[in-house]
């Protein structure tokens, strides 16, 4: 299938990007140039309309290690039963390999990632998560960073889930270091990893209400008073961006 | 026990009295019920001394020795990672660069990296090699901030003043070459702030005389020190297979033997270039640790004699006008600010200077949609910046993987079963920023 | 103590005033409650470079029962604020504290959820010191000027309600003016 084409814009028609089924959204559509809507728009750019970023799906051959690396992916899921459809897109981007991955079958890929000879991902450097906005379907996303020191390559694999269903298997059992990050990401972000020995809040204090770094979260911070001028904290400003 | 646990004979009364049916226990229950009644939980910090740092240790001991260990952090976090996405690109080098803030430099420079691997540009050579001379001073004075707070914790106390002494010679250098001794902000996307000063020839030269006459001192008064190997040889073990499970990198692993420096696997920034060695040791204990980091900043003052020797007159900064920082800076009546030349060049001569200073300081430049994990050897280990692009001016997510938050999760490994004083020793050796660890 | 009071009001007061304020402030003993950034410029400041040992404070207590100056170096997280407290009501008095860094003092860049915009939300401070972080000089800048606030403290209530009658307040001369080689 080919991917749809980002940024597109068609002047004079409002553009509504429909997404495929399961492609992951990775960005928030703009309306107008800047970030000013309730002033009057003086821009000249207020009927601008941009698609959110879809990052595109790659076409073989993907070039460099990439290839071979699928492949080998691709026969240890076999061997170990897991459906292709697992993995729901595979994006090369700036030389490095995203795998958008299914939820249900994300420890038994990892399983396999680090225990089949030819893949050996043993490090896992980083569980993370990001928040792509309000009004993007499936916006929370965990994404794990994955480090083979056999072979000296780095994937990623990224877990797109709503906030309504924000349950993601745990990969403790595969990669103990994963530990504090996923509590990390869910008291950040409120992502729920099933199975995980002892998710609590590890950064805020244990009694803190909402996800802080959700982006429907407010920055917090008050108004500064400088040189006569109340300055509000950086989230209430006018941006140009 | 109370009162009510002592659970009285059995009697039965017979024609010649009473008559007392006396049982015992088993011993080792005996034990276990003693035993559990002495366990105590003790809290060490978050304001403490030899916590390095506003880390809370909850520890449950038997005696001296630890049965239970678990640590409690968040005591500094800032939330750094959520202020950068109300900032441009360039603001949000001086936010990051106080998350380690033993180590600011090795900060800047990995988000540079993924900014400008998202951008996709390339920064001039001079700037490169700058950028690889403030990190390994960087690493000098963070190795030695290392030794001397464990110094410190660990009682020797000369080593403090010792490591602080020769610290002041690589912030001194420090702020010559960038103008602040901490927090510098001086790499930015795209290069580095401004040139260094005319003299820095001289003035690392100098330096480096001093730091080589003076690194023999920490031999003569830490490594051969009996006391100082006692207290450390041995602790705080942790195999290499227990370090890759738990994802620690830097000095641990590399005393468990896996020389993974990703200087050396992964170069950057031109390190494939220099050639220096990646110091291992098989102890994996904290002595090995100590041992490790003495031995890297001998190597780093080896790296920055051959990037002196590198450096060539060239551009700081990219040629690219839509991503350069624009000014030159220059010290005025009134503190730091714009150079004559460059407000001369931007208000007399050059309308796109003036927009393009005006557009990059105000609005900043605008970075392609995407996602990039750039991973540097900082002190303590694998630094990585996870970056989110949407397209805009400001980055829609900073993640920052900082050594210190994944390395502290092997204290509890590294200090059950010992004692006390080691669980000190243990976290001193694994030198973890809280500022970094929470960010 | 209350003995205090018990002196008549006057010149003889007024020496022991001076002579207890001197010898506290001449031995101003820290407690340890670095935090972030600023710690590391405090542990520089009693460093052999920037010695405050000179000042009668290298002993820096990590008991806050043994301390007279809190030194709140560093941003101050929500987590971070009640222990803040807990060490400052653990204190006894005379009691000083000093916000080092504009983190300290009001929040610093980080105006956000996270961090407590000055610790004087928290803790009453008697000095400001702004910097991010600040020299080891103007740490020892601040240290002096509040050993000048100490040497004006008045001792026991009457001389505390005079004082504040009169208005006076105690001139917060730069250190590199106060203690300029005299020409």
């Amino acid at each position: 299938m080919s991917p749809l084409p980002e940024n597109e814009t068609n002047p004079g028609a409002e553009l509504e990007p429909t997404p495929q089924p399961g492609a992951p959204v990775a960005g928030r559509e703009r309306r107008g140039m800047f970030g000013v809507h309730d002033a009057g728009d003086t821009t000249g750019f207020g009927g601008l309309r941009l698609p959110a970023y879809l990052p595109p799906r790659a076409e073989r051959p993907y070039g460099g290690w990439f290839d071979e690396f699928v492949d080998e992916l691709l026969a240890a899921m076999a061997e170990r039963g897991i459906p292709t459809s697992a993995i729901r897109q595979v994006t090369i981007d700036r030389g490095e390999i995203t795998l958008y991955v299914d939820r249900d079958h994300l420890v038994a890929l990892c399983q396999a990632l680090r225990d089949d000879a030819a893949l050996r991902f043993e490090l896992c450097s980083s569980v993370s998560g990001v928040d792509y906005g309000a009004d993007v379907p499936d916006r929370l996303h965990s994404v794990y960073h994955l480090t083979s020191m056999t072979y000296r390559r780095r994937i990623r694999l990224e877990v797109a889930v709503d906030v309504d269903d924000a349950h993601v298997p745990s990969v403790v059992s595969v990669y103990p270091t994963a530990d504090w990050h996923e509590r990390e990401t869910w008291d950040m972000f409120g992502i729920v990893y099933d199975g995980h020995p002892a998710l609590t809040r590890i950064l805020m204090p244990d009694d803190w209400d909402g996800h802080p770094q959700r982006k429907d979260y407010p920055l917090g911070g008050i108004p500064v008073e400088y040189k006569g001028a109340e300055i509000p904290p950086p989230d209430q400003r006018r941006a140009y961006s | 026990m109370s009162i009510d646990d002592i659970q009285h004979a059995d009697s039965r009364d017979t024609t010649e009295g009473r008559v007392y049916t006396v049982t015992g226990g088993d011993w080792d229950e005996v034990l276990e019920e003693a035993a559990r009644d002495e366990r105590i939980v003790m809290n060490l910090g978050p304001q403490h001394p030899s916590t390095h740092g506003v880390l809370r240790l909850v520890l449950e001991l038997e005696g001296e020795s630890v049965t239970q260990a678990r640590s409690v952090i968040g005591y500094l976090h800032t939330g750094i990672e959520k202020n950068c996405e109300y900032r441009t690109w360039t603001q949000g080098v001086t936010f990051v660069t106080r998350m380690d803030y033993l180590a600011p430099l090795f900060n800047e420079t990995a988000y540079c990296l993924a900014t400008e691997k998202l951008l996709g540009i390339e920064v001039p050579r001079r700037a490169q090699v700058i950028r690889v001379l403030l990190m390994e001073l960087n690493r000098i004075g963070s190795h030695l901030v290392a030794i001397a707070t464990g110094g410190m914790e660990l009682g020797a106390l000369t080593g403090m003043t010792n490591g602080f002494r020769e610290r002041e010679e690589v912030l001194h250098l420090l702020e010559w070459l960038t103008g602040l001794r901490m927090n510098h902000a001086f790499i930015r996307p795209g290069g580095v702030a401004q040139d260094l000063p005319d003299d820095y020839h001289e003035k690392i030269t100098s330096f480096l005389k001093i730091m080589d006459s003076r690194l023999p001192g920490y031999d003569k008064l830490l490594t051969g020190q009996p006391i100082w190997r006692n207290r450390m040889a041995g602790v705080g073990v942790l195999p290499v297979d227990a370090c890759l499970a738990l994802g620690i990198t830097g000095p641990i692993l590399r005393s468990a033997g896996l020389a993974w420096d990703l200087r050396k696997v992964d170069p950057y920034l031109g390190y494939e270039e220099y050639s220096f060695e990646v110091p291992t040791s098989t102890d994996a204990d904290c002595f090995a640790r100590y041992v490790l980091r003495l031995e890297e900043i001998h190597q780093s003052l080896k790296i920055v004699k051959q990037a002196l020797k590198k450096l060539e007159p060239g551009p700081v900064m990219v040629e690219d006008a839509k991503i350069a920082w624009p000014a030159q800076l220059t010290i005025g009546a009134d503190g730091m600010g714009n150079s004559l030349n460059h407000v001369k060049k931007i208000m007399g001569q050059s309308m796109e200077s003036l927009i393009h200073h005006f557009k990059l300081v105000t609005e900043g430049f605008a970075v392609p949609a995407g996602q990039v994990y750039v991973p540097i050897e900082s002190p303590r280990g694998e630094l990585g910046y996870h970056m989110v692009s949407d397209g805009g001016t400001r980055p829609l997510r900073v993640h920052v993987r900082e050594p210190s938050f994944v390395n502290l999760q092997s204290m509890p490994a590294m200090c059950e079963g010992g004692m006390v004083a080691d669980v000190i020793a243990s976290v001193a050796s694994i030198d973890p920023v809280m500022g970094g660890c929470d960010r | 103590m209350g003995l205090e009071e018990k002196l008549p009001n006057g010149i003889l007061l007024a020496s022991v005033e001076k002579l207890v304020n001197w010898t506290r402030k001449s031995s101003l003993w820290p407690a340890t409650f670095g935090l972030a950034c600023c710690a590391i410029e405090m542990m520089t400041t009693g460093g052999p470079r920037y010695d405050l040992a000179r000042f009668g404070m290298e002993v820096f207590r990590a008991s806050p029962r043994q301390a007279d100056l809190m030194i709140v170096a560093g941003r101050v997280s929500q987590k971070m604020a009640p222990v803040l407290r807990q060490i400052y009501d653990q204190m006894p008095e005379p009691r000083w504290v000093l916000a080092m860094g504009v983190c300290a003092s009001s929040g610093g860049m980080f105006n956000n959820y996270a961090v407590v915009q000055g610790v004087d939300h928290v803790v009453p401070v008697d000095m400001y010191l702004p910097g991010c972080p600040p020299r080891p000089e103007m740490l020892m800048d601040a240290i002096l000027k509040l050993h000048a606030k100490i040497m004006d403290e008045p001792l026991g209530p009457v001389r505390a309600a005079e004082r504040l009658a009169s208005g006076e307040r105690t001139p917060m001369i730069p250190s590199s003016v106060k203690f300029a080689k005299k020409k």
